[in-house]
């Protein structure tokens, strides 16, 4: 159980965040209700995506006050709890993704050096940048109408429909194509996420003392260069692009790795 | 040292071009996608939807209008007690609309137009206009929803024929208001009348109740968009025998141009001159 603990909550989370969602359209539930792109928390707390509401902004519709207050509480949320928190213990994308990073494991495609990597990890601010202009240029929110996130979270509420094509794409992308190729190169909203992250409150801390250099953390983390401490000093992970997905501190069997309250008095 | 800031540069300014490039290249192809997976104009909205172009911006597809509709205890099939499906769906990959945005479709399931219009007041971003359906007194009002409009197939519809026939019009919730039905001798016969069902624009809902209650095999009567469904006249008619419609040229200002032949004269005098022999 030691070395799946945080897996273990992440999925538990994850499941029980799309079942009440799907349980608001299904039986008429209150505590969770919408989508990410706007949902509405116990009946009354509006809550709203980033990412979503820059987009229909930069087309020029001046949004309802519910949505503007929504992406404030989101993203003064996910500035205390890590940016790409939501990326790993919210976003159902992940399940996939993560399935798909694990079969690339078991099936050696990592090893036998089948891993295309075309595309830089910075693609993605650069696709964020873009979806905002192009947002702007066509009219409408133009990542939505490709977001695999919405897209899987929709269909696990109101019905895949052929969308399903899409979650098949990502999964077979990430498996065969590029390693982390969705969630840790292209994925703008995991990119605004990052950057949301980039001062938060809870990290990963590294003890140098305890580290006995195994690497298992460096080959299980999604966005290993964060991990650039590893066995060279006791800092904390304060990459805004680590997902506080907690693997690294799953697979360390010398406890080297925790989650820690970042300290900004003190110089890490 | 110089040599190597030269290469340097050049790998600088050849992977620069490379990223800009490339990220055009995404842009076009991602724009293209956008703009075409929009245009879809015969897609009918929820209550209070603003104008289609505006309301594929706002739209955040957070589907809280469909789960609203969905939702009503009222909604459920009177013979069997079990929760009936609602009007709104929310678009999915093959149902070739801007994916995530609400519609429904007549013949499967139409707006039966609850009084308190449960999916309008959810909405956070301001795609479906509570104000649009709201009376004077600030009252909701489904009424005064505009979802679509009904249109007549004079062709198809078995009342055009001589048969006698008004589901549509028993069908309206707006009854004698949004259907009326019109009679007119039918002369063929030479004994019977036609009762012809005519929808009017200023009462019509587009609930759809109409097209689901039409009993020919592809329903005679149904429901368009509005920006499909309508023609429009253009500013330079006015009913003259319309006192409000005469206002718009209260305040008008003739524009008066001139050519060589009104220099000579009024068109008038050119015309009573004689000189057309």
């Amino acid at each position: 159980m030691k070395n799946i603990k945080y897996l273990f909550l992440r999925r538990v989370t994850q499941v029980i965040i799309l079942f009440l969602y799907f349980g608001a359209n299904a039986y008429g539930w209150k505590m969770l209700a919408g989508t990410f792109g706007s949902s509405v928390l116990m009946g009354a707390i509006p809550l709203a995506d980033p990412y979503t509401t820059l987009q229909v902004l930069a087309t020029g519709f001046v949004l309802g006050a519910d949505v503007l207050l929504g992406a404030a509480i989101i993203i003064l949320f996910y500035m205390v709890v890590g940016g790409r928190a939501f990326c790993s213990w919210v976003c159902p994308i992940n399940m996939v993704t993560d399935l798909a990073n694990w079969l690339r494991r078991k099936l050696n495609l990592d090893k036998e050096e089948v891993n295309y990597r075309f595309i830089k990890r910075n693609a993605r601010y650069w696709i964020m940048i873009l979806g905002l202009i192009v947002s702007a240029v066509v009219g409408i929110a133009a990542f939505e109408v490709l977001s695999p996130i919405t897209i899987m979270q929709r269909g696990i509420i109101f019905g895949f429909g052929a969308g399903i094509s899409v979650i098949l794409a990502i999964f077979l992308f990430d498996l065969f194509g590029v390693k982390n190729g969705w969630c840790g190169h292209l994925c703008p909203l995991g990119a605004s996420y990052s950057l949301i992250g980039k001062t938060s409150l809870i990290r990963v801390e590294h003890d140098h003392e305890a580290c006995t250099a195994c690497m298992k953390c460096k080959v299980v983390c999604p966005e290993n260069h964060v991990l650039h401490m590893i066995n060279k000093e006791s800092i904390m992970v304060t990459d805004g692009e680590c997902t506080n997905c907690g693997r690294c501190i799953d697979v360390c069997d010398d406890d080297a790795l925790n989650f820690s309250i970042r300290n900004f008095a003190k110089k890490s | 040292m110089a040599n190597s800031n030269n290469n340097d540069r050049r790998k600088f300014f050849a992977t620069t071009l490379q990223s800009v490039g490339l990220t055009a290249l995404g842009g076009l192809l991602w724009s293209g996608y956008a703009d075409e997976v929009k245009a879809s104009p015969l897609v009918l909205r929820p209550p209070g939807a603003i104008k289609e172009s505006d309301f594929l911006t706002a739209c955040i597809k957070c589907g809280l209008c469909a789960e609203a509709c969905q939702n009503r205890d009222t909604n459920i099939d009177k013979i069997t007690g079990e929760a009936k499906a609602g009007t709104l769906k929310m678009a999915k990959g093959g149902d070739h609309k801007l994916i995530g945005t609400p519609f429904f479709i007549p013949t499967e399931v139409p707006c039966y137009m609850c009084e308190d219009i449960p999916c309008v007041p959810v909405c956070p971003s301001g795609a479906l206009d509570q104000a649009s359906v709201s009376n004077e007194a600030g009252e909701l009002d489904i009424n005064l929803s505009r979802m679509g409009l009904a249109v007549v197939h004079k062709e198809s519809c078995i009342a055009f024929w001589g048969i006698q026939c008004d589901a549509c019009y028993r069908a309206c919730p707006l009854l004698g208001e949004a259907i009326t039905i019109e009679m007119s001798r039918n002369e063929r016969t030479g004994k019977h009348t036609f009762m012809l069902p005519i929808v009017h624009d200023n009462a019509c809902t587009g609930c759809g109740l109409c097209e689901i209650a039409c009993v020919t095999e592809k329903p005679a009567i149904f429901i368009l968009p509005n920006e499909v469904s309508k023609g429009k006249a253009g500013d330079h008619y006015v009913k003259g025998w319309d006192k409000e419609d005469e206002k718009r040229i209260e305040n008008a200002v003739a524009e008066e141009t001139i050519t060589e032949l009104s220099k000579k004269g009024s068109a008038e005098g050119y015309l009573n001159s004689g000189d057309l022999y």
